[in-house]
C-alpha cells in the first residue's frame, strides 16, 4: 500500500463538542472507519460512545493491546524496546533540566527594561539557545529511533508482522482512519511501532486532540501550571508528519496562560518553522487533495506577538 | 509575623475607617453608608479592618493565630454602636476567627455577621479572613468538567481495635478492575471529606491528571486521641487488617511506593508511627500539621493525651529511622506546632528519605490541610499531566 492520504481532518477535543461525525460526512467518507484509541491505554476497547457517534462504523484496531501482544510474544524485542523507552525517559529528563536553564533568561529578558538594542540582541540569543536545545533533542531522538530500527528491524519480526497483517486487513476493509487522543506518547509510539501510515495508503485520516498532536510534524507537550516544576513546553518527539509545518495545541485554554503574551509569544517563536495551532473544542482543520486546507473558527494561530488570531490556511502545507 | 496595630506611615493612603472617623464621630447615616460601601473584613493592602455594630460592653476578635494574644479588643466609636479593629496580616494569610461580644460580664462567641466566608470543623464553624493574595484554590471547588469518583462505605470487624471499624473506599472515575492502582490511606477520613472537601479535591486532581488514579481508604477513628497517639493496635489494624482486606477486593499495586499513609494533627502522628512500626510497608507519607510533640528535658506541657506521642517522638528523635521513601510534610506558620514540624524535617532527611516541606500562612485547621493537598498528593503520586490530551 502506498500514497498519501487524500484527505485530512484535525479536530479539537471531542468530549464536550463531538464533531467527528460531521467531519466524516464533510469529507464524503462512507463505510467503516478504522479507529485508533491506543492513547486511552487500558480503556482502549471502551469505544461504545465513539462507535455510536460514528453510526456503528468504528472498527477498533486495538493498537495498544496488539503492542502488548507483540511484547509478550517477542521477549528479546520487548526488552530492547523497554530499554529504548527508558533511554527516551532519561533524555527527556535531561532535556527538561537544560530547558529550565535555557528558558529562564528568555523570560527574564522579556520584561527587563534597559538599552533596547542590546536587549533585543540578548533576547534573540537566549531564544536561539532554546531553539538549539530543541533541535539537539529532536536530532538525538531521531538518531535513537534510526539506530533502534536498524538494529531490531521491527517490521521483520514475526510477532509484529502477525499483528500488522491483521491491522492491514482491518484497514483494508475500512475507508478511513480515525485517531483519538489520550496519552500522546503511548499513542505516538504505537502508531510508529506498527508503521500505521504505511498501511493507511490514501485513505482519509481524521485525528483529534492528542491524535492530532501525534500527526503533526512535532509533538510538543505543554502545560503552564503543573503542580511541580516550571511548566515550559517540551518537545517530545517527531510526529507522523501528516501536517507539515504545524504543531497542535488542543485544550490550550485549559492548559496555557493565553493572556500572558510573554509566554505565548515565546512558545510561538521557539518553533519558528512551525505554526502553533490552537484547536478549540469542536475545531476543524481539513485538507483535501486538489483543494488544499480549510479551517473553521475554532482553529486559531498563536502569533509571534503571543496573540491568538484565526488560522489562515496560506502557508500550511500537507 | 509583622507588627500588629500598624497604621499606615506618612504618605500612605488613609484607611477607609480613618476616613470615616478622622473628621469626627460619624452619624448613624454615615455609618450605614460606610458599612454598605465596603465588604468586611475590609482588606486594604496588608491592613484588615473588622467591624461590628451593636450594643455591647466589649467586643473582641478571638482568633487562632499562635504567637499573638488570642483576644484582640475592638474600639468603640464614641457615641455610636460601631466597633472596629484594624490588624496587619501578611500577604496570603488565611485566618479563622470569631467575634466575642461581651454583655453584663458574659462573653458570647459568634461568627462575624458581615463576613460571608466560613470554615467548618467538627466543633462548628469559624469566620475566615482572606488576606491580600490568598485565593481559595480553584481545584478545591466542584468543576462541572470533572468526572467524579465514587465512595463505597464498608465495615471491617477489627480484632486489633476490638470493634467494628468503618472504612470508606474511594474509587477514581473510570475505575477499571483490570489495572492496578496505588493506595492512599486517610486518617480522619470523614473529617477530610466534610471539612477539606477531599472527594472534590481527589476528583479534580485526578481529572486534571495532576495526581495518578488512586484508590483511597478513608478510616474513621472511635477515639482519635487514643487510637492515633502511637497506638499499636491502630497500626496493626491498618497494616494487618485493612491492607489485606483491601487487596482482596480491589486491584492494588503491591509495592511500598504505591502505599501512602496520610493524616493531619494526631492523624499525622498515627501515619508516622504506623510506618515506623511496619517498615518497608508504606513508601509514601503525607503528614499535615503533625502533633509531633517531644521533650528535650522534663515533661511536655501539652497534657496527658500527648504523653504517648511524646514517648514515641522522643524515641524516634533518638533513633530516627527510614520509614518511607518520600515524605510530604506541611504545617501552618500560625500553628503552635510549627516548631515541632520544622524540627522534624532535618531529622527525616537525615535518614535518607526524600522529604518535601511546605509552610503556609494558616492555622491548625481543615482548610489549611485542604489547600496543601495538591502539592502533597501530586508529589507523592504524580499524574502524567503533560502527556494526556483527550
Amino acid at each position: 500500500m502506498s500514497g498519501i492520504p487524500r484527505a485530512l481532518a484535525f479536530l479539537g477535543p471531542q468530549r464536550f463538542e463531538p464533531t467527528l461525525a460531521r467531519a466524516v460526512a464533510a469529507l464524503g467518507i462512507e463505510g467503516d472507519l478504522a479507529t485508533v484509541t491506543a492513547g486511552w491505554q487500558e480503556r482502549e476497547r471502551e469505544v461504545e460512545e465513539l462507535h455510536e457517534h460514528l453510526g456503528g462504523r468504528a472498527v477498533n484496531l486495538e493498537l495498544h493491546r496488539r503492542g502488548e501482544a507483540v511484547f509478550a510474544a517477542d521477549a528479546e524485542f520487548a526488552g530492547a524496546y523497554r530499554r529504548r523507552q527508558e533511554l527516551f525517559r532519561q533524555m527527556q529528563d535531561i532535556y527538561a533540566l537544560r530547558l529550565d536553564a535555557a528558558m529562564s533568561p528568555c523570560l527574564a529578558l522579556a520584561e527587563r527594561p534597559g538599552h533596547e538594542r542590546l536587549l533585543e540582541e540578548e533576547r534573540a540569543a537566549a531564544l536561539e539557545g532554546v531553539r538549539a536545545l530543541d533541535e539537539a533533542h529532536a536530532g538525538r531522538m531521531a538518531e535513537v529511533h534510526a539506530e533502534f530500527d536498524a538494529r531490531w528491524r521491527p517490521a521483520e519480526r514475526d510477532a509484529l508482522r502477525h499483528e500488522r497483517a491483521e491491522i492491514a486487513r482491518l484497514i483494508g476493509d475500512s475507508t478511513a482512519l480515525a485517531i483519538a487522543g489520550g496519552h500522546v506518547a503511548v499513542l505516538a509510539n504505537r502508531l510508529k511501532l506498527f508503521d500505521l501510515l504505511a498501511l493507511t495508503g490514501d485513505r482519509p485520516v481524521l485525528a483529534w486532540s492528542g491524535g492530532a498532536m501525534a500527526c503533526a510534524e512535532r509533538v510538543v507537550l505543554f502545560h503552564d501550571h503543573p503542580p511541580h516544576g516550571t511548566g515550559h513546553a517540551q518537545l517530545l518527539d517527531a510526529g507522523l508528519g501528516l501536517a507539515g509545518g504545524l504543531v497542535f495545541l488542543p485544550h490550550a485554554r485549559r492548559r496555557l496562560d493565553l493572556g500572558d503574551t510573554i509566554k505565548t509569544s515565546l512558545l510561538a517563536r521557539r518553533f519558528t518553522a512551525l505554526a502553533a495551532v490552537v484547536l478549540e473544542d469542536g475545531a476543524s482543520l481539513t485538507w483535501r487533495l486538489g483543494e488544499g486546507w480549510s479551517a473553521d473558527a475554532g482553529c486559531l494561530k498563536l502569533g509571534e506577538d503571543g496573540a491568538l488570531t484565526p488560522l489562515t490556511v496560506q502557508g500550511v502545507a500537507a | 509575623m509583622s507588627a500588629l496595630y500598624a497604621e499606615p506611615g506618612p504618605g500612605a493612603p488613609r484607611l477607609a475607617i480613618r476616613r470615616l472617623l478622622d473628621p469626627g464621630p460619624p452619624g448613624s447615616a454615615e455609618i450605614d453608608a460606610f458599612l454598605a460601601q465596603h465588604a468586611f473584613p475590609l482588606i486594604e493592602g496588608m491592613s484588615v479592618t473588622f467591624v461590628w455594630r451593636g450594643e455591647a460592653d466589649a467586643v473582641r476578635l478571638r482568633h487562632f493565630i499562635y504567637g499573638l494574644p488570642a483576644s484582640q479588643a475592638f474600639a468603640r466609636v464614641e457615641g455610636t454602636d460601631l466597633w472596629h479593629l484594624t490588624l496587619e496580616l501578611p500577604d496570603r494569610s488565611r485566618v479563622e476567627y470569631k467575634l466575642e461580644i461581651e454583655r453584663a460580664g458574659h462573653g458570647e462567641w459568634i461568627e462575624d455577621p458581615r463576613n460571608p466566608f466560613r470554615a467548618h470543623d467538627p466543633f462548628g464553624a469559624n469566620s475566615v479572613v482572606h488576606a491580600r493574595g490568598y485565593e481559595v484554590p480553584a481545584w478545591t471547588r466542584p468543576d462541572p468538567e470533572t468526572r467524579p469518583g465514587t465512595i463505597e462505605d464498608h465495615v471491617i470487624k477489627s480484632r486489633a481495635l476490638g470493634r467494628n471499624a468503618r472504612v470508606g473506599v474511594y474509587l477514581p472515575a473510570r475505575f477499571r478492575p483490570g489495572r492496578r492502582y496505588p493506595l492512599l490511606v486517610v486518617h480522619d477520613g470523614g473529617d477530610y471529606l466534610a471539612y477539606s472537601g477531599l472527594k472534590t479535591v481527589l476528583d479534580n486532581l485526578i481529572h486534571r491528571v495532576e495526581v495518578a488514579d488512586l484508590i483511597v481508604a478513608l478510616t474513621y477513628p472511635e477515639n482519635r486521641l487514643v487510637e492515633y497517639a502511637d497506638h499499636e493496635p491502630h497500626a496493626r489494624f491498618l497494616t494487618q487488617e485493612v491492607l489485606p482486606w483491601l487487596s482482596e477486593r480491589w486491584p492494588l499495586t503491591d509495592a511500598p511506593a504505591a502505599r501512602c499513609l496520610m493524616g493531619a494533627s494526631f492523624g499525622a502522628v498515627a501515619s508516622l508511627s504506623t510506618a515506623w512500626r511496619y517498615p518497608e510497608t508504606y513508601g509514601r507519607l503525607l503528614l499535615q500539621s503533625g502533633s509531633f510533640a517531644f521533650s528535650d528535658i522534663g515533661p511536655n506541657p501539652r497534657g496527658p493525651a500527648f504523653a504517648p506521642i511524646v514517648r514515641f517522638m522522643n524515641e524516634f528523635r533518638d533513633r530516627p529511622a527510614r520509614v518511607a521513601e518520600r515524605v510530604f510534610v506541611s504545617c501552618g506558620q500560625y500553628e503552635s506546632l510549627i516548631y515541632e514540624n520544622r524540627s522534624l524535617v532535618p531529622l527525616l532527611q537525615s535518614t535518607g528519605m526524600e522529604v518535601r516541606f511546605v509552610e503556609a500562612r494558616d492555622g491548625h485547621n481543615w482548610e489549611n490541610w485542604r489547600d496543601r493537598l495538591r502539592a502533597g498528593l501530586s508529589w507523592l503520586f504524580p499524574g502524567p499531566i503533560g502527556m494526556i490530551y483527550e
